[in-house]
C-alpha cells in the first residue's frame, strides 16, 4: 500500500521534472533564436523591402482590429471614469484618467494581446505550415538561410509595428474618451484637455509607455516565431503550436508589463 | 580528382542510438543518373539530407567534389549547397510567392543578377518545363504535376552540377509522371549535371537511371544497371522489382501466432 | 500584392504611427504646455518636505516657472536640501519665501516661491534662506486632537452643558 503510494508520488515528482526541464528546453531554444535574428539581421536591412513586405502583413493588416478596439475601450473608459469622478464632484479629471489609463497600461497592453491574437498567430501558422510543407529545407538546401530570410524580418517587423500600434491604440483611445465626455455627457473641453496635459508627463508616462510597447514587440514576436519553428510538422502540431503562441504571449505580456511597470515606478 | 562527383564512404546514422544506415558505400560518377531505391522507411531521403548536410553522420563520411561534408564550416557547407539542386517529394513552393517568383528566388538571394536579366533566365527555366504561360500563378493554383516541374525549374535554376529528386513520381498521374521521367533524363543531359534519385517507382526509375542502388536494413544489399537487376535473383531485389506481396520483405508485420492471439 | 502597394500602405503606417505619437506629446501630454527653457538652479533647506517629489512643479503666483531637480539629505543639519531649476526669464529677489504646497486637500505637492523685497537678484546656486515645510496631514490631525484634548481638559474645570455639546458638533465637521 504504502509502496504504491511512494511509487505514485515518485512517478508525479519526475513527471513535473520532466516537464520543468522540457520548459527551460525550450527557452533556452527561444533565447537561441532570439539571438541567431539578431545576429542574421543584417539581410532584413540590407534589403529592406522584405521587413516592409513583413510590416504590411503583421502591422497594416492588424490596424482595423486596434483602432476599432481602441476607440471602444476608450469609451467606455470615459463612461465608467464619469460614474465614479461624478460622485467626487471631479469629473473634469475623467481625461487624466482616460489619457492615463491609456498610455501607461491599455495601450502597450492590450496592443500587445490583439498583436499576439491577430499577427502572431498568423506568423506561427505561416512558419509552421513552410516547415510542415519543407519549405524551410528547401530553402536551407538552396544555400539561403532561413534564419536570415524568414525569422529576422518578420522579427524587425514585429518590432517596429508594435510601437506604432500601441501609439494609435492610445491615440484613438484617448479621442475616444474625449466623444464621450465631451459631446455626450458634456464635461468641459477646456478642463477635459488642460487636466489632461497637466498630469500627462511626456518622459515618465508617454516615453515609458512606448518602451513597455517595444519590450512586449520583441517577446511577442520571439513567441510566434519560436513557436512556428518549433512546431511538430504536421497539421496537430500547428494548430498546437498557434494555441501556443496566443497563451504564453499573453502571460508573457502580462508578467512583463508587471516587472516593466515597477521598475519604471522606482527608477 | 576522380570522376565520383559525390562520395559515401562507410556512412552510418541514427537517431537515439538505432542506426537507420549502417556503413553504407555508394559512388555517383559525373554525368551520370543514378537512383537509390529501397522500401518506405528504409532511410533514401535520409541519405540526400546527409549529402546536402543538413544532418551530421554518426560515423563514416560524405564527399562532394572532395570535399567532407560534415567537416565544412556553416559558409563551407552552403558554398557545397550553391552546386545542389534538390526536388523535394511535394514540390516544397514557397506558397506566398508566385511561379515566376519561386522560380526566380534562387537568383535574387544567391547571384547579384541585373532583375531584366533573372527574368529571362526565369522563362528560359519555365520553358524548359513547359510552364512559360503558367509564371503569374500562385502555387496553389497548379495541379500535383505542374507544381512538380516548377519545383524542377527552380532546382536547375542555378544549373546545379549536382541535382537530387527526393520521390520525384510520388503521387502523380501516368502522363506527368512520363513528363517528369523525360525532364529529368534531358535536364541531366543538357545541363552536364549528375542525377540523384530517390524513388520506390520501379518502372520509372529504371527508366532513366544509369545505375542503381538498393537499400534495405541500413545496407547496400544490391546494385548495378537497370538489365542487370531485372534479372537479378536475389530474393529481395526480385520481390521488389516485380512487385511481389510476399518474400524476404514479408506481408506480415512482426506479430505473435495469429491462433494463439484470437483464441487467447 | 504589388510591391509598391506594400511601400504605400506601410507608408501610411508609419505616418499614422507617427502622428498619433505626436498628438499624444501634443495634445495629451504636458510636451507644449511647460516648455522650461534655459534655468539656473537655486536650493532651499527644508525641516520637512513631506511628498515632495523630482519634477514637481516650482509655481510663483500660480504660474509654473521652474521645477524641482533634485532632493538631497543633509547628514549635519537633518534637513532636506531641495534643488530646484528656474526659467532663466523669471528672476527673484533675494529674500524670495519658499513654501511647500499641496494642490488641493490630497493633491500633488508644489514648491511656492513668494517674492520680497530685496535689490539684489538669485543666482545660479544660491540658497533660499527662507522656507516654510510642507504641512504634513498626521501631524496637523495629532495637533488638532491635543488641542481638542487640553480644550477638554480646560472645560472640565468650569463643566457647562453648553460647551461638550459645542464639541461634539466639532468633531462631528472634523475632516477625518
Amino acid at each position: 500500500m504504502i509502496n504504491i503510494i511512494i511509487n505514485k508520488i515518485s512517478r508525479l515528482l519526475s513527471g513535473i521534472g520532466h516537464r520543468m526541464i522540457a520548459r527551460i528546453w525550450r527557452l533556452g531554444a527561444g533565447a537561441r533564436l532570439f539571438i541567431l535574428a539578431i545576429i542574421y539581421s543584417g539581410e532584413s536591412f540590407k534589403r529592406f523591402h522584405l521587413t516592409l513586405r513583413e510590416i504590411y502583413f503583421t502591422g497594416v493588416m492588424s490596424l482595423l482590429i486596434i483602432i476599432v478596439s481602441a476607440f471602444f475601450v476608450g469609451m467606455v473608459l470615459a463612461l465608467q471614469g464619469y460614474n465614479t469622478l461624478q460622485k467626487y464632484g471631479s469629473s473634469e479629471a475623467i481625461g487624466v484618467l482616460v489619457a492615463l489609463a491609456l498610455v501607461r497600461e491599455l495601450g502597450p497592453v492590450v496592443t500587445a494581446l490583439l498583436f499576439a491574437g491577430r499577427a502572431g498567430t498568423a506568423i506561427t501558422a505561416e512558419i509552421g505550415l513552410m516547415k510542415t510543407t519543407e519549405q524551410l529545407s528547401a530553402m536551407e538546401m538552396m544555400a539561403v538561410n532561413p534564419i536570415a530570410r524568414v525569422v529576422a524580418p518578420r522579427f524587425w517587423a514585429g518590432v517596429i509595428s508594435m510601437p506604432i500600434l500601441a501609439a494609435l491604440f492610445s491615440m484613438v483611445g484617448v479621442l475616444g474618451g474625449y466623444l464621450v465626455a465631451v459631446p455626450l455627457i458634456g464635461v468641459d473641453e477646456g478642463a477635459f484637455w488642460s487636466q489632461m496635459q497637466a498630469n500627462v508627463d511626456v518622459r515618465a508616462d508617454i516615453i515609458n509607455g512606448v518602451i513597455k510597447s517595444v519590450v512586449f514587440g520583441v517577446a511577442c514576436t520571439m513567441i510566434a516565431l519560436f513557436e512556428g519553428f518549433d512546431a511538430p510538422p504536421t497539421a496537430e502540431g500547428v494548430s498546437h503550436a498557434t494555441t501556443r503562441t496566443v497563451v504564453i504571449s499573453s502571460l508573457t505580456v502580462l508578467g512583463l508589463d508587471f516587472v516593466l511597470t515597477s521598475f519604471m515606478l522606482v527608477v | 580528382m576522380t570522376s565520383n562527383i559525390v562520395e559515401i564512404d562507410n556512412l552510418s546514422f541514427g537517431y537515439n542510438g538505432r542506426l537507420l544506415h549502417k556503413g553504407i558505400n555508394m559512388v555517383f560518377p559525373k554525368g551520370k543518373v543514378v537512383a537509390i531505391m529501397g522500401g518506405s522507411g528504409s532511410g533514401k531521403t535520409t541519405l540526400l539530407r546527409l549529402i546536402g548536410g543538413q544532418i551530421k553522420p554518426t560515423k563514416g563520411e560524405v564527399r562532394v567534389d572532395g570535399h567532407v561534408v560534415h567537416e565544412q564550416t556553416r559558409d563551407g557547407i552552403y558554398q557545397l549547397r550553391r552546386t545542389m539542386g534538390m526536388l523535394f517529394q511535394h514540390g516544397a513552393l514557397f506558397t506566398d510567392l508566385s511561379v515566376f517568383d519561386n522560380v526566380a528566388f534562387p537568383m535574387r538571394e544567391l547571384t547579384d543578377l541585373p532583375e531584366s536579366m533573372i527574368r529571362d533566365l526565369v522563362l528560359l527555366k519555365l520553358n524548359a518545363v513547359g510552364l512559360r504561360g503558367a509564371h503569374k500563378f500562385m502555387p496553389t493554383e497548379l495541379s500535383g504535376g505542374m507544381a512538380r516541374r516548377v519545383a524542377l525549374a527552380r532546382a536547375v535554376a542555378l544549373d546545379p552540377n549536382i541535382i537530387m529528386y527526393d520521390e520525384p513520381f510520388a503521387g502523380l498521374d501516368p502522363i506527368s509522371m512520363g513528363v517528369i521521367c523525360g525532364l529529368i533524363r534531358s535536364l541531366n543531359d543538357a545541363l552536364g549535371a549528375t542525377s540523384i534519385i530517390v524513388s520506390h517507382d520501379v518502372k520509372e526509375t529504371f527508366l532513366i537511371a544509369d545505375y542503381v542502388y538498393f537499400v534495405a536494413n541500413g545496407e547496400v544489399t544490391a546494385e548495378g544497371t537497370p538489365e542487370d537487376l531485372m534479372q537479378s535473383t536475389l530474393p529481395f531485389v526480385h520481390q521488389f522489382v516485380h512487385g511481389e506481396k510476399d518474400g524476404p520483405v514479408p506481408f506480415h508485420y512482426a506479430a505473435p501466432d495469429y491462433r494463439a492471439q484470437l483464441l487467447g | 500584392m504589388e510591391r509598391t502597394k506594400i511601400d504605400l500602405w506601410v507608408g501610411i503606417f508609419v505616418a499614422l504611427g507617427a502622428a498619433a505619437l505626436l498628438g499624444l506629446a501634443m495634445k495629451v501630454g504636458n510636451l507644449t504646455s511647460n516648455k522650461i527653457g534655459d534655468t539656473y538652479h537655486v536650493s532651499a533647506a527644508f525641516e520637512n518636505i513631506g511628498g515632495l517629489k523630482p519634477n514637481a512643479p516650482v509655481k510663483s503666483a500660480g504660474v509654473v516657472v521652474g521645477r524641482v531637480a533634485e532632493i538631497g539629505f543633509d547628514a549635519k543639519t537633518y534637513e532636506a536640501i531641495v534643488t530646484i531649476k528656474i526659467d532663466k526669464r523669471y528672476e527673484f529677489p533675494k529674500d524670495t519665501f519658499a513654501n511647500i504646497y499641496t494642490a488641493g486637500l490630497l493633491g500633488e505637492q508644489y514648491v511656492g516661491l513668494e517674492a520680497g523685497g530685496d535689490e539684489d537678484v538669485l543666482k545660479s546656486g544660491d540658497k533660499i534662506t527662507q522656507t516654510q515645510d510642507a504641512i504634513v496631514l498626521e501631524k496637523m490631525i495629532s495637533q488638532f486632537l491635543y488641542s481638542k484634548a487640553s480644550e477638554a481638559e480646560a472645560d472640565k474645570s468650569a463643566p457647562s452643558a453648553e460647551s461638550t455639546k459645542d464639541k461634539s458638533t466639532e468633531l462631528g465637521d472634523a475632516p477625518f
